[in-house]
């Protein structure tokens, strides 16, 4: 293994770039442990000149709509030292999307940069600054490939006014390329350093006069060719995360929340906790006030000099709950619960026709109820942050998708002006929307402020993510439909119940907000005329938050199951059963649909496109073989599902043998989420979400009873290994128009399709309908 | 004071015997690339070699690894299969958010050095006790197989 260059001016075009990164970043650890990260240290150029990001044009949709919007000022994003080593911010939180590697890369592609002498900086907390930082909803490339190919063009063309009037001659005369300034007329040329200081001194060019790129010209967009940014540090145990942080004289804690959501501690004994070899301090944190928001649950910390001694410590606590309001919360109980409501109409979120008469007059109809548990994200990095105040700022290390939300409340907590507040984005060791979410990290401010303001780091055991996560919803969708003589299907009726995430955030209104109902349940494209969606009401025990493509788990599980029962009714192939219910190729205003939502996209811009949903189903059969004669006991399974504005279709190869046991030989996938700008990480991307959809339908559950999580550590609450998952996964990318569509989502969309698809494979194989998740041992004979 | 062989180097550790070698490592020694996972040999995150097995860091009071030879993932590029490993993991970008492939190389490692030309079922065996909940199976294994691939040549 090659080592870290010391010295990034000896870099030899055969090195891979990271390497410069290596060792400066190691070293940049220690020293913004001493003295703040300030960029310009070492870089005398273009960050400095005029700092203040300006307002973004607040729109409606897409970036526009996002706290903070976009900022496309290169003077924000690109440094450039006089060695010409360009360093490159990266405003969005690293959790294994790539996104450190696929945002810096478009930035360096309009720039000309040469990818070798690139180095990516993590921007802090600070939105005013850099625009939107909640890394999220699968839009980070949706929403900042535009901004991020304007820093580049921006700084590319102040490079390009700096060589030409130390020429004399016009600017449209000089053209860059890769790290250089050229003047083709004279052959005389500049590299990138030598121009640096003067390019800074010139105004930053308006945003209509840049001259972006054509698709044609593009050195690393859609190349799929740029090594991980950081895979080396990953490898060498190198890279820093969340859990990693060490400062000087720091101090580890733990903390003992209440079991059950909304509960409180009664009292508590120390004594024993304080005899632990190592344990410092016992310091109880006040119960979470209501609603749940981002607030900490309160407790018992335990502080320690090492982490070890601070789970001793906290072993060694006695300590009396009052469980509050959720203490009968009960798993079974619930669900019953659940399905009782989704027999009952609800609230009518979409109407077309007339349900009543056309299920009457159908010729055949079927119902059916499917059932989804509460999950939890479950990252490989628990929830871990480090916090330190010195003369009343707060500094702040954490692994978050929500630097700026995370800095927002440390102030509010701490009570300090947010400009004291700094809050440092280490790398995430998985995210899944469980660090959307900054309780823990106002728990280390907390802390860290009980100990007079000395370094703090806060971890949280496995025990502690599955008892206290923000949950994926508990749901039961209950479908029926009729079809007519021929089979074709003339109504449609859906009820879905499933506490709502908004109850973490507000009185419970008991019914799922715009943003889950528009996640493939009131927005589903099918060619009928009677169809009726309803939200009967149901009620949050615990803390629901964002799990990996959110409600599109259940409400395509449910569809996509269901469409098979009904092709199997109808005794139709499930393949034309579904095309046919499609449709033909249409663009659907997604508001004519009941969906206002449209996942904050402009509806003229991202309309639902029956055609892009059909071309998927159909490459992704072609790829897959479907209709392929196979042998006893194995089945080929269809879903397809449109979400995050991306359109995806999954063909699952299943075999249960004779024992009744699963195992998935290859998964197919087809993916049309528009241009891709990095499709090696998006092939990484759809890899993963099938292996994590696997997990979710095959063994994923979190329970509860009286009121308290029933599951541990991964013994009882068991994540897909390496011998239970698909032998093969093969993405199919269907090629994009030379970006001239708007991007979609690409992180979640591929989730959501996983479990019907399984589940109809299974139906292929066995003859046996799983209508509640996880599959876990169903198929198992005794 | 207990004194421990890490990465070739001997160690003074002032910690209580039973304490897990996975928290010395990286609370004492300061060497954070053994990660933390599930604290219950459940996850495989905190995997390091002790004379040259895998073993899980999280359960291994530091007691019982007296005057062995630990070896942890910053290291493991002085192992020839070591190398070969980080290699075939970087050529097939295997890393999604990397956090347990500190454990997975180690296991892997430890896999090549035992048996340089595993099939399937061994690299299952080997590797179903390291959890990646971002899904990087697949290239999990396509990478343990280009690595053994590469030994071979060599």
């Amino acid at each position: 293994m090659k080592k870290p260059q010391d010295n990034p001016n000896v870099l030899s075009p055969d090195e891979d770039g990271f390497y410069i990164a290596n060792i400066s970043r190691r070293d940049f650890i220690k020293s913004f442990a001493l003295t703040g990260f300030v960029l310009a240290v070492g870089f005398p150029a273009l960050v400095g000149a005029d700092e203040t990001a300006e307002p973004s044009e607040q729109g409606k949709y897409g970036a526009d709509a996002m706290p903070h919007g976009w900022v496309d000022n290169p003077l924000v994003f690109v440094a450039i030292a006089e060695d010409g080593a360009v360093t490159i911010m990266c405003h969005r939180s690293e959790m294994g999307q790539g996104v450190r590697t696929s945002l810096p890369m478009v930035v360096a592609d309009e720039l000309e940069a040469n990818w070798l002498h690139v180095r990516v900086e993590q921007a802090p907390g600070d939105e005013p600054r850099y625009g939107n930082q909640d890394t999220d909803g699968s839009r980070s490339m949706r929403h900042f490939f535009m901004p991020m190919r304007r820093v580049g063009a921006a700084a590319r063309s102040m490079l390009e006014a700096a060589a030409a009037a130390q020429w004399q001659v016009p600017v449209q005369d000089v053209r860059a390329e890769l790290h250089r300034i050229l003047h083709p007329a004279t052959g005389r040329s500049f590299g990138y350093g030598e121009l640096a200081k003067a390019a800074a001194k010139l105004p930053v060019p308006a945003r209509e006069t840049l001259r972006l790129k054509k698709p044609a010209e593009f050195r690393y967009i859609s190349k799929g060719q740029v090594k991980l940014y950081d895979g080396q540090d990953m490898v060498s145990g190198l890279a820093q995360y969340g859990i990693d942080i060490r400062l000087n004289d720091m101090l580890y804690a733990v903390v003992a929340r209440p079991p059950v959501f909304g509960g409180k501690v009664l009292n508590y004994d120390a004594k024993d906790a304080l005899k632990v070899p190592g344990v410092v301090k016992v310091i109880e944190l006040p119960a979470s006030p209501s609603p749940a928001g981002f607030n900490p649950l309160g407790g018992i910390a335990v502080i320690a000099g090492n982490t070890w001694a601070a789970i001793q410590g906290r072993k060694a606590l006695k300590i009396k709950w009052d469980n509050g309001v959720h203490g009968s919360y009960d798993s079974v109980a619930f669900k019953a619960e659940l399905e009782s409501a989704a027999r009952k109409p609800g609230k009518v979120v979409r109407n077309e026709g007339d349900i009543d008469a056309a299920l009457k007059g159908a010729a055949k109809r079927l119902e059916a109820e499917y059932y989804a548990p509460h999950l939890a994200q479950a990252p490989m990095e628990p929830p871990a942050a480090t916090a330190r105040i010195v003369k009343g700022k707060c500094e702040i290390w954490a692994c978050t998708q929500a630097p700026q939300a995370s800095r927002e409340s440390v102030a509010k907590w701490l009570k300090l002006p947010e400009e004291n507040v700094t809050v440092h984005v280490t790398l995430l060791g998985g995210g899944f929307g469980r660090k959307s979410i900054p309780d823990y990290v106002i728990e280390a401010a907390l802390l860290s402020q009980a100990m007079k303001g000395k370094p703090v780091k806060l971890t949280w055991t496995r025990e502690d993510d599955l008892h206290h996560a923000y949950f994926h919803t508990v749901s039961v969708e209950r479908l029926e439909a009729g079809l007519d003589a021929q089979g074709k299907p003339v109504a449609w009726l859906h009820r879905t119940v499933a506490p709502s995430i908004s109850s973490t955030f507000g009185p419970d209104s008991k019914h799922q907000m715009p943003a889950e109902l528009g996640m493939g349940v009131i927005n589903v494209p099918f060619a009928i005329a009677n169809l009726r969606i309803e939200n009967p009401e149901a009620e949050a025990h615990t803390r629901i938050g964002w799990f990996r493509s959110v409600s599109n788990i259940p409400h395509a599980f449910a569809i996509q199951s269901f469409v098979a029962e009904l092709a199997a009714l109808a005794e139709r192939d499930p393949k034309d059963f579904l095309l046919d219910l499609i449709g033909p190729p249409r663009r659907i205003d997604p508001r004519t649909l009941g969906d206002n939502w449209n996942h904050g996209e402009s509806p003229e811009l991202y309309p639902v496109d029956t055609g892009r949903l059909r071309r998927v189903i159909e490459t992704v059969t072609h790829e897959a073989g479907w209709g392929r004669s196979l042998p006893k006991g194995s089945g080929l399974g269809l879903a397809a599902h449109y979400s995050f504005v991306t359109y995806i279709a999954v063909v699952a190869e299943v075999v249960v043998n004779e024992q009744g046991e699963l195992s998935i030989p290859c998964i197919d996938v087809a993916v049309d989420c528009g241009p891709q700008v990095n499709p090696e990480r998006i092939r990484s991307q759809i890899e993963g979400a099938c292996i994590m959809g696997v997990s979710l339908t095959t063994l994923g559950e979190i329970s509860f009873k009286a009121g308290a999580v029933e599951q541990d550590n991964f013994h009882t609450y068991r994540l897909t290994r390496m011998d239970d998952a698909p032998r093969e996964i093969r993405v199919h990318l269907l090629p994009a128009s030379e970006f001239d569509t708007p991007l979609g989502g690409v992180g979640e969309p591929a989730v959501p399709p996983i479990a019907p698809a399984l589940c109809n494979a299974i139906f292929a194989a066995t003859g046996q309908r799983i209508r509640q998740l996880p599959i876990r041992d169903q198929l198992q004979k005794s | 004071m207990i004194t421990l062989n890490i990465n070739g180097k001997p160690r003074q550790i002032d910690l209580p015997a039973d304490t897990p070698l996975l928290w010395t490592l990286r609370d004492h020694e300061g060497l954070t690339g053994t990660k933390f996972g599930c604290g219950m040999a459940l996850c495989g995150a905190c995997t390091v070699h002790v004379d040259g097995e895998p073993v899980r860091a999280c359960v291994t009071p530091i007691s019982a690894v007296v005057g062995k030879h630990i070896v942890t993932i910053e290291a493991i590029d002085q192992d020839a299969t070591g190398q070969q490993v980080q290699d075939a993991w970087l050529t097939l970008n295997v890393p999604q958010c990397g956090y347990c492939q500190s454990g997975q190389i180690m296991a892997a490692t430890a896999l090549l050095k035992q048996n340089p030309k595993p099939s399937d079922a061994d690299i299952d065996k080997a590797m179903s006790g390291n959890i990646c909940r971002c899904g990087t199976y697949p290239r999990i294994r396509a990478a343990i197989k280009q690595a053994a691939a590469l030994t071979e040549v060599k």
